[in-house]
């Protein structure tokens, strides 16, 4: 084989390797009880196939391939740990510390149910027990097949960070005896929220990547969507599950307009809407919608989605239903009171009913500790100041927006809009 | 990456066996379920439609059938992290026509969707 051959094959098998991990590691997982050696496994049926596939081709069905490589290696396995389980038996030792392997593993058991096994990976993977950055690099290690060099990348930390982390999270997992289980009900709406917030903070990580970076960084959005969608059919009567995809599919709907051809952001009012994705607003809209028709008081994501498709749906900056938003806003303060929140609302009310009245909000943050040092305040009242015609200050507060921030773009725009308060 | 999907073919005489159409919406689930799919339709054949063309300064508009042999069968619009990764979910839809319906012949054009935001 030609190396452009092998380098096809390679890039073939792990293609079939993204698509498939998930599935296999969360099939082993149910089998070894272990998400650790079930990763391992599904690893150790990678490097056969990179081994295999480059001389004896790629087989027709590569996923039941790996599917069935892996269950191999299951047998193996608990077959080993039984024997060395019966060994210390013999010896008289105290099993009380391992897990149990009772018998041969129920491995065509594999092939049922697997949403199921997805939904108990995605769960074990987003567990409390583990911090939220632990949570999100296993989780997308374990149910994105990204490497432990890619999610450094994206996350901007040093790839030996990323990979403790991941040791780290499997050993809590084991120590702590984390049964790869769904959720009972009690614990279910706890349980769920600790997923989405995962998957957000993922989205969020990836929206927040600049123009030009690394672009590991923004496929944290599409990673973050693919797993909503993925926890959208498997738990299709989560209304909050429907709003998280419809909020990050109206969010990303915008990332193409977010900046000018020189990188500089551009700010919501300002943006070409032509450029918004009408895939993902149409897409989002249909999500929201099932988080609406499923009923229920709305939580936190529903309410941040139906904010995000006011803007999807106006054509103009005008035409956004302007009252509508900040009446969400007063309910978002609600769900997830929050002095940023406020401010929002403060912006909304602004357009909806005039800068007065939302100068008369953002006023009454100024006192606020957790405000102290954000630079959005400033720089919202600075806005409001101008269109009232205070331009002295308005001045004054964009020089303080421009000094409180550590975005130099975000700086250069404060300043500029500070000095165009002096000219006029 | 978002890649379009476009597969044509002719059919053989015989009607597609319904077993073709389950293992498509098996497949089309999975794959929607994996998060990747996210738009997808069959076209009818090219009789329904037209073709509007530009020949000089005229633009001629024409009924169809058009006269390729082969027909344009459906598109699918896939978000994906590789062109790899597209090509395997095509082989696997193409595959299923190998399987379930004897003598069918056409192929999977795929295309990626220009991002102005993307790398």
């Amino acid at each position: 084989m030609t190396e452009p051959e092998y380098e096809a094959t390679r890039s073939a098998i792990e293609a079939v390797w993204r698509i498939e991990s998930p599935r296999l590691i969360a099939g082993l997982a149910r089998v070894t009880g272990d998400v650790g050696a079930a990763e391992e496994l599904a690893q150790d049926a990678l490097v056969i196939a990179l081994e295999q596939w480059p001389t004896q081709g790629v087989p027709d069905g590569p996923g039941a391939w790996l599917m069935a490589t892996a269950k191999h290696r299951a047998i193996d396995l608990v077959r080993r740990r039984a024997r060395y389980d019966q060994k210390l038996q013999e010896i008289g030792r105290d099993l009380e510390s391992r897990p149990e392997y009772s018998g041969e593993p129920d491995v065509d058991a594999m092939d049922d149910s697997i949403g199921d096994d997805l939904l108990r990976l995605i769960f074990i993977a987003c567990h409390p027990v583990l911090s939220p950055e632990a949570r999100a690099a296993l989780t997308l290690r374990l149910l994105c097949g990204l490497t432990t060099a890619e999610i450094a990348r994206a996350f901007l930390v040093p790839e030996p960070t990323v990979a403790q982390r991941i040791v780290r999270a499997k050993r809590t997992l084991a120590d702590r005896r984390v049964p790869f289980e769904i959720p009972a009900r009690t614990e279910l709406a706890g349980r769920l929220a600790s997923v989405l917030e995962v998957i957000y903070l993922v989205f969020n990580e990836g929206y927040a990547a600049t123009a030009g970076a690394d672009w590991m960084r923004p496929s944290l959005c599409a990673e973050a969507m693919r797993l909503g969608r993925i926890l959208a059919g498997l738990m299709t009567s989560e209304g909050e599950v429907h709003a998280l995809v419809a909020l990050m599919e109206l969010q990303a709907s915008r990332a193409g307009a977010r900046t000018d051809p020189a990188g500089e952001p551009v700010l919501l009012t300002d943006q070409d809407r032509g450029q918004w994705d009408r895939l993902l607003i149409r897409h989002g809209l249909q999500a929201l919608e099932r988080a609406r028709q499923l009923g229920g008081v709305p939580g936190p994501y529903e309410v941040q989605a139906e904010i995000a498709a006011c803007h999807a749906r106006a054509r103009s900056v005008q035409a956004t239903d302007w009252e509508r938003v900040a009446a969400l806003y007063v309910v978002l303060g609600y769900l997830t009171p929050s002095p940023v929140i406020e401010l929002n609302r403060a912006v909304a009310v602004a357009m909806a009913y005039g800068p007065d009245r939302g100068l008369a909000i953002a006023d009454t943050l100024t006192t606020q500790p957790a405000l102290a040092a954000y630079a959005q305040l400033p720089a919202v009242r600075g806005d409001l100041l101008a269109k009232l015609g205070r331009l002295d200050e308005a001045h004054a507060e964009f020089d303080r927006a421009a000094a409180l921030t550590s975005n130099e773009r975000e700086r250069a725009l404060f300043l500029a809009r500070a000095a165009a308060c002096v000219r006029a | 990456m978002r890649y379009m999907m476009l597969l044509s073919g002719t059919n053989p005489s015989t009607p597609p066996p319904p077993e073709l159409f389950e293992a498509i919406m098996k497949l089309g689930g999975e794959a929607t379920e994996a998060g990747v799919l996210l738009d997808t339709a069959g076209l009818l054949p090219s009789a329904a439609g037209a073709r509007v063309a530009l020949d000089g300064a005229k633009v001629t508009v024409t009924d169809g059938p058009f006269t390729e042999s082969k027909e344009l069968i459906s598109y699918a619009l896939y978000e994906v992290r590789s062109k790899e990764e597209a090509v395997e979910w095509a082989a696997r839809f193409i595959k299923l026509h190998r399987d379930h319906w004897a003598g069918w012949t056409g192929s999977t054009d795929i295309l990626q969707v220009m991002d102005p935001a993307g790398p």
